[in-house]
């Protein structure tokens, strides 16, 4: 079976983008010596399409541990005060318009990874007064840490659960828990008064790199966390949705998410 | 003058409350301010942007980095020797001028500026 | 005019001591969390909004209110009223002053308020709300005070003054639907996704904000010489009667759609309210309170001989204003955020710092209040004489 000129063009030239971009990548963080500026994220519409088939609770720990590591991402052992960027869920929780007593018994007690799902119809950035949370143009729910002013109308928009809130210093967050905070001296913290929630590792994306669980999570089991572009008819993501059935959180609120779980 | 005992009383309260910094202080020099440069400052040379406009107007290209990167997603400055800087205090300013001590906080302290960007940008711990 | 709030009796400068402790001890707290953070209230990841934000949605009702003694007098003729306009636009100015400050003590960084302003997003509920709160605070300053300035000196106020009072009508409209806006436009929000969120503000609003006047209005009669007049009460007793009872039939509305529907979404945050949801129950004895008072204000408001006696109709405001506050300064806002997105319960109580910053700023109101009516009853027991 033959591969036409144009796709092999394409692919030929995506790998000698990826090869430079790789070598250029690793030499960012040392200041003055990239010649020419990395193209940003060029995706329209990000998405992350999760194959639940594929997908263990092991998987998704490493995920949360490595985005939280990543991301300075405290952690307090009190629901109360906790901040999550991508945690688990049981499908019951994840999906409760979907439950039912006769779940099958491969998803009843399966563990989903949640997070922020950056819809297209975000309603917490409708809501936000000073423009801290956004919709970028390449679709990304975007977070501004220096314009928050912790009025948590966000967190009631949100129809998701995803955002947290810095109910107090994250630097202040137990010892026991977090020996080694701040766990990424490449990335920010926040402060105290805050709302956060996960951005789908932008700052990686401007380097050419994969969001940080996705990348966990293939190194695992391969595909498992499908990240790609959905407005490119051709993208990863594209094609799994149309090879599989995948639901979303509560799409019937209009929200649009863009985290597709195939179920299986 | 009516109630003048009062007034004249309450006046001298008043402005020596308003004077007492100058007293608290007086005959105290604070040492000018010393900013060193770590090792890998000095061979880099350059900054950015040349030192007279930095110690001027640092606090304004910082904020024209942050607005410009957590905004619009532009990560990086062209400065005007046409070298491409990656636009971050924690990863490209302080990796040159890690001692935030001995450089940063001189000025600071000297002028009792406490710039809240520590909050979150962390500092690279130094060996005192 | 602000001498005439400094000259009082001791039981006056007495009052204004012991709201100034309240203040003071509210501050001190408010300092604590300024430092520590909000983890000090009982606010949580899933109840992101508590007393604070209950207060405000409360205090804009009662600010909201000062339009039922204007609205009839400016614009139906009802002379009777003119005795007490003064009296609404005062007490709406001490709402708003405390809606404002619940505001600011429930941001998380305080220091960049000023970013609204600064970066407006009109699409934004909250954005519109600042606007329209602080307007009417305005508009309610400046209406109020040339008035007042007007009365004492025996002349008619200007014709500006006339052209605020007309705009303050359906201003005063407006704050309220704003902040029901807040709330009924959230899609993931159930118990508040209703159309009739901001009918159900503005009836209880016109409850409970007279009710308060009334009480107010028996207090001023009782320790000062300015008589509101008995014409006033027994109208503004009407006037309650049937915002009342709108209310709570807005309220039974709720409870069928809800539960005839049998749709889980809409009967959870009921559920939880008044029977208690997987074993967590805290605000049940609450919200049954609320029912005991709101039948008992019903009875007292409905019976013409009761709600036309004075001190049963204190006893039927009083219970308005405790049935009104538990409904919508409690329940409303909990309710909310209970269950959680992920249908769990995670409870909400207020902490002791949180309960006492709240009383602070309460306190703060009052303390505005007081001032303001001492200024206002004032000059009238002047004009009289």
């Amino acid at each position: 079976m033959g591969i036409s000129r144009r796709r092999f063009l394409k692919v030929a030239g995506l790998s000698a983008i990826m090869a430079v971009g790789g070598k250029a990548g690793f030499e960012l963080l040392r200041p003055g010596q990239v010649e020419a500026s990395l193209p940003l994220t060029k995706g329209k519409r990000w998405a992350m399409v999760i194959d639940m088939r594929k997908v263990t609770d092991e998987i998704i720990q490493k995920c949360k541990e490595a985005c939280h590591k990543a991301h300075n991402v405290p952690e307090f052992g009190n629901p109360k005060v906790e901040l999550k960027w991508i945690w688990e869920e049981e499908f019951e929780h994840a999906f409760p318009d979907q439950e039912h007593e006769y779940v099958a018994d491969g998803i009843k007690d399966k563990g989903f990874p949640l997070l922020c799902n950056h819809c297209s119809n975000p309603p917490c950035c409708r809501v936000c007064p000073t423009g801290a949370t956004w919709q970028r143009e390449d679709g990304i729910v975007m977070m501004d840490w220096h314009r928050c002013i912790g009025c948590r109308f966000c967190m009631a928009g949100c129809p998701y659960g995803s955002r947290s809130f810095n109910w107090g210093d994250p630097g202040k967050a137990p010892k026991e828990l977090n020996p080694d905070f701040p766990t990424n001296p490449d990335f920010p913290t926040r402060t105290l008064g805050v709302v956060e929630k996960c951005t789908f590792c932008n700052e990686r994306l401007a380097k050419g790199q994969l969001p940080i669980c996705v990348e966990e999570a293939n190194k695992i089991e391969k595909d498992s966390f499908i990240f790609g572009d959905l407005a490119d008819p051709d993208s990863n993501v594209r094609k799994a949705l149309r090879k599989h059935f995948a639901i979303r959180r509560k799409p019937e609120l209009g929200t649009s998410p863009n985290v597709y779980y195939i179920i299986g | 003058m009516y109630d003048g005992g009062k007034i004249i009383v309450g006046l001298i309260i008043g402005i020596g409350l308003l004077l007492s910094p100058f007293f608290y202080n007086a005959g105290k020099a604070v040492k000018a301010p010393e900013p060193e440069l770590t090792p890998k400052a000095k061979e880099a040379k350059v900054c950015v942007a040349p030192t007279p406009y930095m110690r001027n107007n640092h606090m304004h290209l910082l904020d024209d980095w942050r607005q410009t990167v957590v905004r619009n997603g532009e990560r990086y400055y062209k400065a005007s020797t046409g070298k491409m800087y990656y636009k971050s205090l924690q990863v490209t300013c302080l990796d040159c001028h890690s001692n935030k001590s001995k450089f940063c906080d001189q000025c600071h302290n000297y002028i009792g500026m406490d710039p809240y960007c520590w909050d979150c940008h962390i500092v690279p711990k130094e060996n005192k | 005019m602000l001498d005439r709030a400094l000259k009082g009796s001791s039981r006056y400068w007495g009052w204004l001591i012991f709201l100034l402790v309240l203040m003071g001890i509210g501050f001190a707290c408010y300092l604590y969390q300024f430092k520590v953070g909000l983890k000090i209230t009982g606010m949580s990841r899933d109840v992101s909004w508590g007393l604070y934000i209950s207060q405000l949605t409360y205090l804009v009702g009662v600010a909201a209110s000062g339009v039922m003694v204007v609205l009839p007098y400016y614009l139906h003729d009802y002379k009777a009223f003119g005795r007490i306009t003064i009296l609404g636009e005062f007490m709406a100015i001490a709402a708003v002053l405390m809606c404002l400050l619940f505001v600011m003590v429930d941001l998380g960084k305080l220091p960049r308020l000023m970013n609204i302003i600064m970066y407006p997003h009109p699409k934004s509920i909250l954005f519109w709300d600042m606007i329209v709160l602080n307007g009417y605070l305005i508009l309610n300053i400046l209406i109020g005070w040339n008035v007042l300035a007007a009365e004492r000196k025996g002349v008619h106020y200007s014709t500006w003054v006339k052209v605020l009072i007309y705009i303050s009508i359906p201003w005063a409209f407006s704050i309220h639907t704003v902040t029901a806006f807040l709330y009924a436009g959230l899609p993931g929000r159930h118990f508040w996704l209703t159309a009739i969120m901001a009918p159900r503000f503005l009836a209880s609003a016109f409850c409970s904000g007279p009710a308060i006047l009334l009480l107010i209005a028996l207090v001023v009669r009782k320790f000062t010489n300015f008589d509101p007049g008995k014409e006033q009460i027994r109208t503004l007793g009407g006037i309650i009667a049937y915002a009342f009872i709108i209310n709570i039939f807005f309220f039974l509305m709720e409870i069928f759609t809800s539960f005839y529907s049998q749709i889980p979404g809409h009967m959870h945050s009921f559920v939880y309210l008044f029977l208690g949801l997987d074993g967590y129950g805290k605000l049940a004895p609450w919200m049954w309170t609320f029912v005991f008072f709101a039948i008992v204000a019903l009875i007292l408001l409905i019976i013409p001989s009761t709600r036309r006696k004075e001190d049963t109709l204190a006893i039927a405001c009083a219970a308005v204003v405790i049935s009104t506050w538990i409904d919508k300064g409690l329940g409303l806002i909990i309710g909310g955020f209970v269950p959680n997105p992920f249908e769990r319960v995670f409870e909400y109580w207020p902490t002791t710092p949180e309960v006492l910053i709240t009383i602070g700023v309460w306190a703060m109101g009052f303390f505005v209040l007081t001032v303001l009516f001492k200024i206002a009853v004032s000059i009238k027991e002047e004009v009289a004489a």
